[in-house]
This record gives structure tokens, C-alpha cells and sequence, in this order.
């Protein structure tokens, strides 16, 4: 596999629509190269707004070649989901991080990162410093 | 001595409870929340007591781990992860005693309870169940119905407190006037431990 020691990324939001999206566009932003590996995880299992835990475990054993996986949350229970999942111990892959980043623009920081080939730890901070990018 | 079933009969009665309540669960989350916390937290404990029908564990820390774990996985809401986490941090804290005293359970809930504090953030007097537990564990060294006492007057004292966690925070100062939906919930499962102790 061409991309076997690439990080992971999962994208985890209240929404399906708007996981897949910005999994879609991150990748798309990323341009050739690697492809990396990159799972949604949006909404409830039954389609609603909200979170599963299901979905993102699912979502990140999807995504884990090994090098890590790195997941971006965007609200409330997104965010708290994935902690308490973490704080399980055997809920997600080995090395499975929580990325502290703004949810759209880290989401491209990351994959763009994380196509180089770079590690969970490049691919964690690449997402974090998005937050320095002001806008005004 | 608390042994597993009185812990069992503690989730029945908080399903049984939040299924009575559930509307105005959803009624105090309208103003300042999304609307979705009772029919969150029934569709939680009504898994919680499935999976404790099917797997019937032994020991009281069994029961609740079970519990948490069912409510992280089934609630799809921000009260999924930290009362999944109070409950599991609670069982774990309890071991694989098969009996617990009321002290042993007194001390695993502040244990739960920190760990809520760390996951979510919050703290006395951020307008959230916190306000409902804090005391209730400060309490349940004096008794259960104690406990259910302080947690009902925790919940009604979120009402002028500004909400400064969750959704809730995003409506700043048109939080205040409002009973935290959050520390509502707790209060029940603080009242239900007292009926499931017979008081």
C-alpha cells in the first residue's frame, strides 16, 4: 500500500454533511501525491445532529496504518465523545490523539501534513497552528 | 453494604426517572440548549438497562462500568461522555468488591465527579450538573436522602448562575433566569440512589 505509514486523520462533527465535506475538501486542497487516509465521522447513527462513538471508533480503525491517527472534533459532545473514548484506554487505535485545532482549517493542515509523510506529532501541530492564522 | 442489585435497582429507578421526566428535561433545554437532553438521556438509560438485563454483572464497580459505557456509546450528546464518565469513573473506583459500603460509594463518586470536573471543565458555579453533584457528594457522608436534598437545591441554584460551558454559554447573560437542564438530570440520579437505598 502506497500509503501505508501515513497518518490517520478523522474528521468528528455534529454533522454528517459537514464531516464528509470538509474531509472532501481537505483532501482535495491536498492535492497529488499520497493519498491519505481521512474518515468522517458526523452526525448520529441513526442521521441526526450529534455524536457516535461508534462512528468514530469505526472511523478511526478505518484510518490507522500504524502511524498514528489524528482526530479533529468540532463542538460540545464531539469533542467530549472522543476524550472519553481516549480516556477508555482500548476504545481506539494505539496512539490516537485529539488535535486541538480549529475544525476546517486544521482539517486541512493535517491532511496537507500528513501527506508528506510527516508524523502524528508534525501532523498535530501543523492542525494546532492553524489557530494562529488570524483574519483580520 | 451495597452489593450489585441494589446498584442495578439504582439505574432502573434513574431510567424509570429520566422516562417520567424526560419531557421537562427537554422543556428547560429549549431556551438555552438544543432542545434534545431528555429523549438523549432516555435513550441512554433505557441502553443502560438493556445491556444490564443481558450481561447481569456481579459486582457494583461492574454494574456501573457497564452503565458508562452504554451511555458514551448510546447518547449522542454532550451528557453521554460525561455522565458515561461519571458513572464508569465511579465503578472503576469501586473495584471488583462484590459489597461496597456507603462511605466506599461516597468516596468513588467525588472520584467520578473530578473526573467529570477534568473532562468537561467545569466547575461550582459554571451552571452545569456539577452544581447538582458537588454537593450531593459533600452530603452522602450524612445520608442518601441528604444527598438528594443537596442536589435538588443544587439544581435550583443554577437558576441566576450565567452558563459558562456548552451550548448554553453561547446565549451569555440570557442563561441566567434558567434551571440548568444538567444538574436537573443529576438531581434525579442523585434521588434515584436515595429511593434505590429505600429513603
Amino acid at each position: 500500500m502506497s500509503d501505508a505509514r501515513l497518518v490517520g486523520i478523522v474528521l468528528v462533527s455534529h454533522s454528517a454533511e459537514v464531516a464528509s465535506s470538509v474531509a472532501a475538501m481537505a483532501k482535495g486542497l491536498a492535492g497529488g501525491g499520497p493519498a491519505v487516509p481521512v474518515a468522517p465521522a458526523g452526525g448520529t447513527e441513526s442521521g441526526g445532529l450529534g455524536t457516535s462513538a461508534e462512528l468514530i471508533a469505526a472511523a478511526a480503525a478505518s484510518v490507522d496504518r500504524g502511524a498514528g491517527v489524528a482526530v479533529l472534533a468540532d463542538l460540545g459532545s464531539a469533542v467530549l465523545t472522543v476524550k472519553a473514548l481516549l480516556a477508555e484506554g482500548d476504545e481506539l487505535p494505539e496512539r490516537t490523539r485529539l488535535v486541538d485545532a480549529p475544525f476546517v482549517e486544521g482539517a486541512v493542515a493535517a491532511v496537507v501534513t500528513a501527506a508528506s509523510g510527516a508524523d502524528l506529532a508534525a501532523v498535530a501541530s501543523a492542525a494546532a497552528e492553524a489557530y494562529t492564522y488570524r483574519k483580520v | 453494604m451495597l452489593d450489585a442489585d441494589f446498584f442495578r435497582r439504582w439505574m432502573t429507578v434513574t431510567a424509570a426517572s429520566v422516562d417520567r421526566e424526560a419531557e421537562r428535561l427537554t422543556a428547560l433545554d429549549s431556551p438555552i440548549g438544543d432542545a434534545d437532553h431528555g429523549s438523549n438521556l432516555q435513550r441512554g438509560f433505557t441502553a443502560v438497562t438493556a445491556a444490564l438485563e443481558k450481561e447481569t454483572p456481579d459486582t457494583p464497580g461492574g454494574v456501573l462500568t457497564l452503565a458508562g459505557r452504554q451511555l458514551i456509546s448510546t447518547v449522542g450528546g454532550a451528557s453521554g461522555p460525561l455522565y458515561g464518565t461519571l458513572l464508569r469513573r465511579t465503578g472503576k473506583a469501586l473495584g471488583d468488591a462484590a459489597e461496597v459500603s456507603a462511605d466506599q460509594l461516597a468516596q468513588a463518586l467525588r472520584a467520578g465527579v473530578d473526573a467529570v470536573m477534568t473532562l468537561g471543565g467545569a466547575t461550582p458555579g459554571d451552571a452545569t450538573m456539577i452544581d447538582a453533584l458537588v454537593p450531593a457528594v459533600d452530603a452522602l457522608g450524612t445520608s442518601f436522602s441528604a444527598a438528594r436534598t443537596a442536589a435538588e437545591e443544587g439544581a435550583v441554584a443554577t437558576t441566576p448562575m450565567q452558563a459558562r460551558k456548552g451550548r448554553a454559554s453561547y446565549v451569555g447573560e440570557r442563561s441566567i433566569g434558567h434551571q440548568d437542564p444538567g444538574a436537573t438530570s443529576s438531581a434525579l440520579l442523585v434521588a434515584a440512589l436515595a429511593e434505590a437505598a429505600g429513603e
